[in-house]
């Protein structure tokens, strides 16, 4: 399956999602113009590995900062890995940063789908 | 030219370290975080409160690129905008004005209203709520962001109409962002201390 590869930016994150060397990672700064059209590749790249997903599926999110437009893509991301078997998410946040661990406990509030929290 | 001195002493006085009037696009918006984001660095401010002020000026000033483009859209006038950030010894501001129809008035007082008169809970709530239900306008809007401001800030976010004309009101916008840490681990310390 093809690799979904984007270098991050200095308002959108660096993605990799490769399901060979089973690295999926979302990580650096989230806040594009237009939220949906920037995650779209994404969640296109999920539909189509559903049909031949791994056994397990480790998906890291490691941001720094995300706006509230991603938000809303974050959590469509989370609503499709829910129906994938086998999927942990692996939420990353900065020791010090509260908020984004809380906004991880929020996700894992509203998503069927089990949360491993680390910090760096 | 005594308007530039008066501008200057405003600033000063008014404790304010950036200030951008113009038009809003999303290129601004990264130039404007940019130059925030090293001012506090430069005084090396904690990067919890950096987070906060830098959370608080997205969501603000993407607000006001789709404000804008909205009224240049529908209503073929361009429609400049203010941002201001400024610093006190325990608080940084974040403040915006621009113009927006009369008709979203309503809209938007009652929102900050609702936001206003939720506490810390009931804020997490309701982010909770509109994040699960809410969809994203046609504009890529999550209607989170005022939400998101006030949690950040932990006060109560001030606001204001000013009437333009028939058609336009000013809409003013504050966030306060406390410059106290509280995160746990400043909290362990303490105790520790203790």
């Amino acid at each position: 399956m093809r690799v979904l590869n984007l270098a991050g930016t200095e308002d959108t994150p660096k993605i990799v999602l490769d399901k060979d060397n089973g690295v999926f990672e979302i990580s650096g700064r989230s806040l594009p113009e237009d939220s949906a059209e920037f995650f779209q590749p994404v969640l296109d790249w999920i539909d189509e590995y559903r049909q031949t997903s791994n056994t397990e599926t480790r998906f890291m999110f490691k941001l720094e900062y995300f706006n509230t437009a991603s938000s809303k893509l974050i959590l469509d991301i989370l609503s499709k890995l829910e129906d994938i078997d086998g999927t942990t998410i692996v939420w990353h946040f900065h020791e010090d940063d509260e908020d984004m661990e809380e906004a991880g406990e929020e996700f894992s509030d509203l998503v069927d789908v089990p949360f491993e929290f680390e910090t760096y | 030219m005594k308007y530039i001195y008066d501008l200057h002493k405003t600033m000063l006085d008014q404790n304010l370290i950036l200030v951008y009037e113009g038009e809003f696009t999303q290129e601004i918006t990264k130039s404007v975080l940019a130059m925030a984001e090293r001012n506090m660095e430069s005084h090396g401010e904690a990067s919890s409160i950096k987070r906060k002020v830098f959370n608080v000026m997205v969501e603000c000033l993407q607000n006001i690129c789709k404000y804008a483009q909205n009224l240049e859209d529908e209503r073929n006038m361009v429609n400049n905008a203010i941002f201001m950030i400024g610093k006190h010894d325990s608080e940084y501001f974040i403040s915006s004005g621009n113009a927006i129809p009369n008709e979203m008035v309503e809209n938007i007082a009652g929102r900050l209203e609702k936001i206003n008169a939720l506490d810390k809970q009931g804020l997490k709530e309701y982010h909770k709520f509109v994040l699960k239900n809410g969809e994203l306008n046609e504009k890529g809007g999550a209607g989170l962001g005022f939400i998101d401001m006030a949690r950040k800030s932990g006060k109560s976010l001030k606001f204001n109409f000013e009437p333009m004309n028939d058609a336009l009101t000013f809409f003013s916008l504050t966030t306060t962002i406390p410059r106290v840490a509280k995160s746990k681990k400043s909290i362990k310390e303490t105790e520790a201390i203790k």
